[in-house]
């Protein structure tokens, strides 16, 4: 779907499956390569977008993503019904994590998506409610002037 | 330092991407933790892990690494190396324990630069 302000595409992320995890992030790679996108800005928004994809399918059951892109900026909005987060300021710390031992056993659970996804965003916002769900919000400039 | 010289230097066993071989290998980064994997290794870095499950395959390809090396004599799963084939990552073995080849990798490109 293009719009004369830029372009906007949906994705559903479902929950549970890791193996078909990281699979929107792979698309969303590869229309921002076919767009002509810096590598960097491709790099940051790839990362930022796996590790979000990835705490959904872990702790969410399913999810709305939205990539939205202008001539300025690439945002992308996660949207999730899972069970939320508790204290979010806990959950923003380096190597905290609920991940069962399953997830562990695989290499999930370090405690970096969220600080990663921080890292890599040139704006990040994330609110939850207990037993809603919880929301991202990614923003990463197109432009050197908000560059990180 | 590319990465077939370190592979017959090491006598490492290559699985996939065959043709991927002549990329230059810029250091190594040692890790079983995937977003430890993704906040620090850099482009170029042949990654040295025990998971062999297909996540490896993305993360490789997030951080544009140039191999993985999967220790301990350990297997890929079935679609961990068909992932690989389709996104053009090697896929690396070897009997020796992630110790061992991060010393012998380190040294190998230690002293060469
Ligand atoms: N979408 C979500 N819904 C519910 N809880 C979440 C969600 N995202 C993150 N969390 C909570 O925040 C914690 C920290 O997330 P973060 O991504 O930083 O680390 P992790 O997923 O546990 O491990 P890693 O990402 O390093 O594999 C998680 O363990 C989980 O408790
Ligand atoms: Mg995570």
């Amino acid at each position: 779907m293009s719009t004369e302000n830029g372009l906007s595409k949906r994705f559903e992320i479902t929950g549970g499956d890791f193996g078909k995890a990281g699979e929107v992030s792979t698309k969303i790679k590869e229309i921002l390569q076919e767009i002509g996108i810096d590598s960097t800005i491709i790099r940051r928004t790839a990362i930022a977008t796996y590790e979000a994809e990835m705490n959904v399918v872990m702790y969410a059951k399913k999810a709305e993503l939205t990539l939205h892109l202008t001539p300025t900026k690439i945002s992308i909005r996660v949207y999730d019904d899972g069970p939320g987060i508790e204290n979010i300021e806990v959950a923003m710390q380096e190597g905290f994590s609920t991940a069962t031992d399953e997830m562990r056993e695989m290499g999930f659970g370090a405690g970096l998506g969220l600080p990663n996804i921080k890292k890599n965003a040139d704006r990040f916002k994330i609110s939850s409610t207990p037993g809603k769900g919880t929301a991202l919000d990614i923003t990463i400039y197109l432009n050197q002037a908000g560059k990180k | 330092m590319n990465l077939n010289e370190i592979i017959e230097k090491l006598k490492l066993q290559v699985l996939t991407a065959q043709d991927k071989l002549d990329a230059e290998v810029s250091y190594g980064y040692t890790s079983d933790l995937l977003s430890d994997v993704i906040a620090n290794s850099k482009e170029g870095n042949l990654w040295i892990t025990l998971q062999t499950h297909q996540n490896i395959i993305a993360v490789a390809k997030l951080k544009d690494l140039a191999g993985i090396i999967i220790v301990n004599n350990r297997k890929p799963e079935e679609e961990t190396l068909k992932k690989a084939e389709e996104e053009n990552v090697p896929l690396i073995t070897t009997e020796e324990t992630a110790f061992n080849i991060s010393g012998k990798l380190y040294q190998l490109i230690s002293t060469q630069e």
